[in-house]
């Protein structure tokens, strides 16, 4: 199968869509509940049952987040590149937190200190809430614009600085991601335990649910009332090399819902959205813990489309010079890296689910305290 | 222009956190597989202590594999924060072995890696040997895509520059997979990682029978680790990466920097076994050679030449001035000149491009760069000798002290006395540092001396970072180093208290600890 270079253009922004959804569905939920572990585990055993929950298989979660940085690097080089670079400081802060994960779940409990496990929670809770909240306020940013540019060599330069990103409408957004993510992870954790820990992670659930779709709405207000968006006036044919400054581009008020005024269509997205998170916040209250998990699937899919389809075709927008926003048409790599990683996906992604699948079911079932007492010694 | 010292802050940072990084890895290489061998013998015995070696070497291995995890993070991150127009230039090329390696490598090696740890009750004998297996299958095809990626840099190979997209890309997969140069220094390092973990538990080992503590537990672990350590140890050596350095002018002037090489020798070259390099005079001070021997090792023959580095400064100072040419064409093609001659110009010195740009570092016009500053990019050109030939000789001198260890070790072994020899004991104990110093210094080695490109003859270091400022990068550093002494305390410090604790840890009822009616801390 050879695809013509626009229509492998068009296939990547799935694949990075399809990417960036495995990674908020799977380490999402590990994120959610870091964030949650002071709280809904009061005593050390309780938080032990918390981290053994999800122990054995976030691992493989995170690579998610790893190889979707990875597929952005090979498709989206300068994607990639003006991001990573321009959210210097955010992003160190994120990979900090993230420090406190991998060492967080191994070195815990093997040492009985209650300072020392006291501290590791908390960076555990670090490592959870901190990312959860700046991948929203990223988010939030993309619809505001970042402040680059691109010089005539292609090299992005930036004004502006970290505490600029943290505007009113960035961490409203940043408020959905860790509110999404709260609530699937706390679904998530009523699936794996049972008794006191199972009751307080479905009453987390039953407020995060709700707060998510205010903070929701509210966002999709502001959006379409408060905020410049962009639209392409005149672009090169899609099929051509990329040359991001070829284009035009002008800023308009509420330009950022053109999509959806085009296609009525999209909007199912964030009714999806409404819908997943009540039937979640529904189907927990009832004790169907599954459902309401799968709803939560749901509904942070439906979210994450929700803003693409906004933003669509643009990628990166910048607000300092509207002509160098990166768009899926201008900011890829060549048409055989494209064509390759195509088929790289392709056949690995299915032999990923796979094996993943067989490791949950492996890993199935509950965790309790009852195991951790008796297996003290071999658990996190 | 990117500011002198944002281009050394970014330099030193990448230093210092893949060193780190490579603290960690060259460990999780190979006790994999020394984890998979143990368990293989379990399966195909059924004897008990073969499973508890693999859960006590497990448990360190465990410890180890999560700072590995940790700071290979950073390194995803970094490419992109620190490096921005190194990914947008090369990005096409370099970015598709990484991203296979986490579709291919990492997923298998990370969703494992929590079977392996908590799968013993849940999965038959050899459902859970597999786990095992498909961790360090994981872990070395993990190795193999980075080698890739890093092969491209000394050696770019399967890609060529296009002026309307301001960068590198690919033209073929192949030539860029089956670099040579990537292929030789994928079995030299993931061979050198084999070793740092049989000398690993070879030390550990020996130091349980000098406590005379744990003595069928240690013995066992010692003869693996003397086996395995012993044929890594000889493919290391022997698949030594300097057969790839006659591939590319890159890896042609590192190897005259490893060897302090200034003049062309008549083949075959004589090797310095020692001496004081003299960047200024360029010269080696006191040296001590041996005739024939470099010859030997780097072309594999007697009668071609090993290219000295004072010609390699001639052959650098002609693309200088081509290049120069190349960037001044670049610039009118940009500009929207298309004209068949300025392509034509363009065509004919855009081999030497990288040239160019490494003299526009000096020179902001090129082609009117005066003769001072085209001799100060020539001089430039070549990395600093003596760290690169001081680190290589510690490097080897490491290796061969290894390589003594284990033929020792495995002599004594067959003959089933080793546990006897206290002398051999406590050599393989004082040996423990040895394989990470010889990594590092190889890394520096490998990486330094491909200076001053980031990509080699393609896109110098300096030109290749991000825009950032020096307040940014200061903010970076210090976390980093904040972070990574606080993790290196704590990893050493349990690694120190399950080392002393040995098999014990796994509660058993079986090992010292226990059976002495001590209470073991765990």
């Amino acid at each position: 199968m050879i695809f013509d270079y626009d229509t492998l253009k068009l296939i990547w922004w799935l694949f990075v869509g399809v990417l960036l959804i495995g990674f908020a569905l799977l380490d999402g939920f590990d994120l959610g509940i870091g964030t949650l572990l002071p709280f809904i585990g009061r005593s050390d055993t309780e938080r032990r049952v918390i981290i053994n929950a999800i122990g054995p298989t976030w691992e493989g979660n995170q690579v998610w987040f790893v190889t979707a940085g990875g597929a952005l690097f090979a498709a989206w080089p300068m994607v990639y590149a003006a991001a990573f670079s321009g959210l210097y400081v955010a992003l160190l802060l994120v990979l900090f937190a993230l420090f406190f994960r991998p060492v967080g779940f191994d070195y815990r409990s093997k040492i009985a200190d209650p300072r020392w496990r006291a501290f590791w929670d908390w960076g555990m809770f670090a490592g959870g809430m901190v990312p959860a909240l700046v991948f929203g306020v990223a988010f939030g940013n993309l619809f505001l614009g970042l402040p680059f540019r691109f010089d005539d060599t292609l090299r992005p330069f930036y004004e502006g600085s970290f505490f600029q990103l943290l505007s009113p409408f960035a961490l409203l957004v940043g408020l959905v991601s860790l509110g999404m993510l709260v609530n699937h992870g706390a679904l998530y954790l009523a699936i794996k335990t049972e008794g006191v820990i199972q009751q307080r992670a479905r009453r987390a659930a039953s407020l995060a649910a709700p707060a998510t779709a205010a903070a929701f709405a509210l966002a999709g207000v502001w959006l379409a009332f408060g905020i410049d968006g962009l639209r392409i006036v005149s672009m090169p044919d899609p099929a051509a090399e990329p040359a991001v400054l070829a284009k035009t581009v002008v800023s308009e008020r509420g330009a950022w819902l053109d999509n959806y005024l085009a296609h009525p269509l999209l909007w199912l997205l964030p009714l999806g959205a409404f819908a997943g998170l009540a039937l979640s916040r529904v189907w927990s209250g009832r004790g169907r813990d599954r459902l309401a998990f799968a709803a939560s699937a749901f509904a942070v899919s439906a979210i994450i489309l929700t803003a693409a389809s906004a933003l669509f075709p643009f990628v990166l927008p910048s607000s300092l010079d509207p002509r160098s926003s990166l768009t899926l048409w201008d900011a890829t790599s060549s048409h055989l890296t494209l064509q390759l990683m195509f088929w790289a996906v392709l056949i690995f992604l299915p032999i990923i689910s796979a094996y993943t699948t067989w490791v949950y079911r492996v890993m199935r079932g509950k965790v309790t305290e009852k195991q951790v007492e008796e297996q003290s010694h071999t658990l996190y | 222009m990117i500011a002198d010292d944002v281009v050394t802050l970014s330099r030193l940072q990448f230093a210092i956190t893949a060193l780190y990084h490579f603290l960690f890895v060259p460990l999780t290489l190979g006790l994999s597989w020394m984890l998979v061998i143990m368990e293989s013998v379990y399966v195909m015995t059924g004897k008990q202590i073969y499973k508890d070696m693999t859960r006590f070497w497990g448990k360190l291995f465990g410890i180890n594999f999560a700072l590995g995890v940790t700071t290979g993070l950073t390194m995803e991150f970094q490419f992109g924060t620190n490096w921005a127009y190194y990914s947008h230039y090369v990005g096409d090329i370099f970015g598709v072995p990484l991203a296979i390696e986490g579709l291919m490598a990492f997923f298998l090696e990370s969703t494992f890696v929590g079977l392996f740890f908590f799968g013993w009750q849940r999965l038959s004998k050899g459902q859970h040997l597999l786990a095992t297996f498909l961790v360090a299958l994981g872990s070395n095809l993990s190795a193999l895509w980075i080698l890739v990626a890093n092969g491209w840099m000394q050696h770019p190979a399967g890609a060529e520059f296009n002026y309307q997209t301001m960068r590198m890309e690919l033209t073929s997969f192949a030539e860029l997979f089956f670099n040579p140069v990537a292929q030789v220094k994928f079995v030299h390092t993931v061979a050198a990682g084999y070793v740092t973990a049989a000398t690993f538990v070879l030390a550990i080992s020996a130091w349980y029978l000098l406590k005379g503590r744990d003595i069928a537990f240690a013995r066992r672990s010692f003869a693996i680790a003397a086996g395995f350590g012993l044929a890594s140890i000889l493919s290391v050596i022997v698949l030594g990466d300097e057969s790839g350095y006659e591939i590319g002018d890159v890896q042609r002037t590192k190897l005259a920097v490893m060897e302090a090489e200034w003049e062309t020798q008549e083949p075959p070259a004589d090797f310095t076994l020692f001496g004081i390099p003299n960047q200024e005079e360029q010269r080696t001070d006191y040296a001590i050679k041996i005739p024939w021997v470099l010859g030997l090792i780097a072309t594999r023959s007697l009668d071609e030449p090993v290219i000295g580095l004072k010609d390699i400064l001639v052959e650098n100072e002609e693309r200088m001035r081509s290049g120069a040419i190349a960037v001044a064409a670049l610039r009118e093609l940009r500009a929207g000149n298309e004209d068949p001659e300025v392509l034509a110009r363009f065509e004919a010195h855009k081999d030497d491009l990288g040239y160019g740009l490494l003299l526009s570092r000096y020179a902001p016009d090129p082609v009117n760069a005066t003769e001072e500053q085209i001799q100060q990019a020539v001089a430039a050109s070549i990395p600093q000798v003596a760290p690169v030939f001081w680190l290589f000789r510690l490097m080897v001198f490491s290796g061969f002290t290894l390589l003594l260890l284990f033929v020792l070790a495995f002599y004594y072994c067959a003959k089933r006395v080793a546990d006897q020899k206290r002398w051999l004991l406590r050599f393989a104990v004082y040996a423990l540092p040895l394989p990470w110093i010889a990594v590092e210094a190889g890394w520096i080695v490998a990486e330094y001396g491909r200076q001053p490109w980031a990509i080699g003859e393609v896109l110098p270091t300096a030109l290749a970072t991000s825009s950032l400022d020096k307040g940014d990068l200061l903010f970076s550093l210090s976390g980093f180093v904040f972070f990574y002494t606080l993790l290196f305390i704590a990893e050493i410090y349990l690694m120190v208290k399950y080392a002393r604790l040995g098999p014990s840890s796994l509660h058993t009822g079986r090992y010292h600890h226990e059976t002495q009616g001590q209470e073991a801390r765990a």
